[in-house]
């Protein structure tokens, strides 16, 4: 087997609680985004466009579509006769085997994997979060600062800092201080979740971690915080980029309104950093005569003949006449009849409204979401999210 | 499930009168509906019927054809055993280009020999259409015909090229006429010939040692009388699509839903190299109706009643009407289109005008600036 200088350890195992209906049948890194898109290709795309050609992809909690969609990595051009894409869920030992307990727990159940390819370097991302970034510098970086380890850190206003893990750092960049969710941040450094390391000193931190009882085993929270007390070399890489975490139904929302704006900070027509995916394959989209369309995303197989204002439509959606859709994401698949109105709104996969419902308002203060497959009779009304 | 039938798409001097459109490429690469190939649609059909393995015998300019087609995984043809085979013509020089398509089968009788089925379908990749070729071999077998074309009836009329056949009360074809001719029917030949594939390397044995070599005229109109030749009459969309006028009407047409829902989704779904291009975009001032939108389009003018194919811009101001504009063309501000054809990376700069007619669309060639 050839060397591999880096492989990417992709944790996928999310249970994404807070996207409510959203989740209820599919892991967060399976959850729609961008029109086409789910959230776990954006860093399987930045792994192949930083040529990572190693992958394994940790996946645990409701994993059928997830695994559907990965395949054997094809959309990705990761399905390669060495290295290339592994899903790698918990599996059960001669002495019985566990669930992932935490993010680190979930690589030291696959130190195994690893070793077989014996990298110089191990990159931990997680499949939660929307941006693109190219690994490959970051691991310059790492090299250059004869790091253990490098984390990638975003800017993010003081307001939100204590819902991140917040680093503090000297002028070299060298982390000082890591707190998660800090309740007084003394910086406004947010942790990606974006770990370079080397192999040799993340295989003894997790082998140390796992002996230890008390440890909750997670990256975050145990094998970060210790490196830093025993004096290891931790530095922080500064992205100045998009980068989102979608985990919440409020910013799976914005993150997909971003995209609307004529020159949105995330670009996805990017034939430099295109963003893989299984394709739906379904053909051009129909805009009938009544159709009128702005500010919008509308992907292929859609049929629109109603309005559609700043919203994104995934494959397959379809507006009826005198329709409007308003500041609204409509999932793959999804339907609605004549004479609705859907405002602030995402109907999710499949779904059907019936002609002449009202879903979401201006006035509300939540998204309104209607659940993957189901069906909404015709004139009925629905404000906001419904309690999951 | 799989049938007892291989599929040949016999690209060995196809009619074609495609003019600028095939200036470099073959009739089967000619794109259409704004994200396919002509070739997509019969390949499409053979592999949701449950044909395992296709070849495609390929003639001239297939350079555009090797790079659509790839290993064929876009169509679930990259096989271990069966799938995909892209067959080069067979030459020792070339003057065997002008040899019809006979003596091509006949050098690659190993790719027939060694399969097991017991049936062939060899057809063309210019027709439109979405076929079940299970039902086409259950009538073959059914009615005990020695061969089975396929046929639609077009009382209407058709602007392509295409062969008419006389069909007599019992389905039998009893005259057969090349385009040219005058034979007076409604029925039309869509070039899908079901046969078994023993006939068939007896008709191409037999007819190149009787000095014919054209597989269609000298296998199968010559012996009409002999052979049993059953028509099997298509009930969906069709479009003979080998020149301009029909090129122009049958793209036109898919922006009628009932026909869009029938050719992309009925009896499957058409398939088609993958190439992973963003939703599109329609920008606020945007104003799109009555037309069909490929992804990775970026729209900020106005399109009507026409065909935009992946990676179209169309900028502020311009306008877009009646036209159809290929892969990654370009509609700078304030530029119109009227009646148009725009072949693949066109760019028409900033306040430029191009108009065509309905009956003669202005065709601007690939990578043309104007």
């Amino acid at each position: 087997m050839r060397k591999n200088e880096c492989i990417a350890m992709l944790l996928a195992g999310g249970e994404g609680r807070r996207l409510g209906v959203l989740t209820k049948d599919l892991a967060k890194p399976a959850v729609h985004f961008g029109g086409k898109y789910r959230i776990i290709d954006f860093t399987l795309s930045n792994c192949v466009h930083s040529g990572i050609e190693t992958v394994g992809v940790l996946t645990q909690y409701q994993p059928l579509v997830l695994t559907q969609h990965l395949g054997i990595g094809t959309p990705w051009g990761l399905d390669r006769r060495e290295g290339g894409m592994h899903v790698l869920p918990p599996y059960v030992r001669q002495k019985g085997g566990t669930w992932y307990k935490g993010t680190a727990n979930a690589i030291y159940q696959n130190l195994g994997f690893i070793e077989r390819y014996d990298p110089e370097y191990v990159l931990i991302i997680s499949g939660d979060h929307i941006y693109k970034m190219n690994y490959d510098l970051l691991l310059e970086a790492h090299k250059k600062n004869k790091a253990d380890a490098t984390i990638a850190v975003i800017s993010v206003p003081w307001a939100d800092a204590s819902r991140f893990g917040i680093l503090s750092v000297d002028e070299e960049g060298r982390v000082v201080e890591f707190a998660e969710k800090p309740k007084k941040p003394t910086s406004n450094l947010a942790s990606m979740g974006v770990y370079m390391f080397n192999w040799k000193v993340l295989k003894e931190a997790l082998v140390r971690d796992e002996s230890d009882r008390q440890s909750s085993n997670d990256f975050g929270k145990d094998i970060i915080p210790t490196l830093l007390g025993d004096g290891a070399r931790l530095f922080s890489y500064q992205f100045n980029d998009y980068w989102k975490d979608v985990g919440t139904i409020d910013s799976l929302w914005e993150a997909n309104m971003d995209l609307l704006e004529d020159q949105p900070s995330l670009q996805l027509n990017d034939r430099s950093w295109r963003i893989f995916s299984a394709s739906p394959n379904q053909p051009a989209q129909y805009v009938a005569p009544t159709a009128k369309i702005q500010g919008s995303l509308v992907n292929e197989g859609c049929v629109v003949e109603g309005q559609v204002n700043r919203s994104v439509l995934f494959y397959g959606a379809r507006v009826g006449e005198g329709s409007v859709v308003e500041d609204s994401i409509l999932m793959p698949g999804a339907s609605i009849g004549r004479d609705c109105r859907i405002i602030r709104a995402i109907v999710g996969e499949g779904a059907v409204v019936g002609d002449g419902c009202r879903v979401g308002s201006l006035e509300a203060e939540d998204i309104a979401v209607v659940g993957s497959g189901e069906t909404i009779r015709p004139e009925a009304e629905l404000k906001e999210a419904e309690p999951v | 499930m799989k049938l007892s039938m291989m599929g040949v798409i016999n690209l060995i001097h196809e009619a074609d009168e495609m003019e600028a459109l095939t200036a470099n490429r073959c009739l089967a690469t000619v794109p259409f509906g704004g994200r396919y190939r002509l070739i997509d649609f019969v390949l499409s059909s053979m592999v949701n019927s449950g044909i395992p393995r296709v070849a495609v015998f390929a003639h001239r300019k297939f350079r555009s054809l090797m790079d659509h087609l790839g290993s064929g995984s876009n169509w679930d043809l990259h096989r271990k055993q069966s799938g995909l085979f892209v067959i080069p013509p067979s030459m020792e020089d070339q003057t065997d280009f002008g040899k019809g398509d006979l003596y091509h089968f006949y050098r690659n009788r190993d790719y027939f020999a060694r399969s097991t089925v017991d049936y062939v379908v060899i057809a063309r990749s210019h027709m439109v259409c979405n076929v079940d070729f299970a039902k086409v071999l259950e009538q073959h077998r059914e009615t005990g015909a020695d061969v089975t074309v396929v046929c639609k009836n077009s009382p209407e009329g058709m602007p392509g090229l295409a062969r008419k056949a006389k069909v007599n009360g019992a389905g039998r074809i009893v005259e057969m006429q090349d385009h040219f001719g005058r034979l007076d029917s409604d029925i039309v030949s869509m070039e899908m010939y079901v046969l078994n594939k023993e006939l068939l390397l007896d008709l191409v044995d037999t007819s190149l040692a009787q000095g014919r070599d054209h597989f269609v005229r000298h296998s199968i109109l010559s012996r009409l009388e002999q052979l049993q030749v059953h028509a099997y009459m298509h009930e969906g969309v069709l479009g003979v699509v080998n020149n301009i006028a029909a090129y122009y009407r049958h793209s036109m047409e898919l922006l009628q839903p009932d026909i869009w829902r029938e050719l992309f989704f009925k009896p499957g779904s058409i398939y088609t190299k993958v190439k992973d291009e963003p939703p599109t975009h329609y920008r606020s001032g945007a104003d799109v109706s009555h037309s069909l939108i490929a992804n990775g389009c970026d729209i900020e003018g106005t399109v009507t009643n026409s065909i935009l194919f992946r990676g179209v811009k169309v900028a502020k101001g311009a306008v877009v009407r009646n036209s159809i504009v290929m892969q990654n063309g370009v509609v700078g501000e304030n530029g119109s289109l009227e009646n148009c054809i725009l072949d693949k990376e066109v760019e028409i700069r900033p306040m430029q005008q191009l108009k065509g007619s309905i009956e003669m669309p202005f065709i601007a060639l690939k990578r043309k600036v104007i």
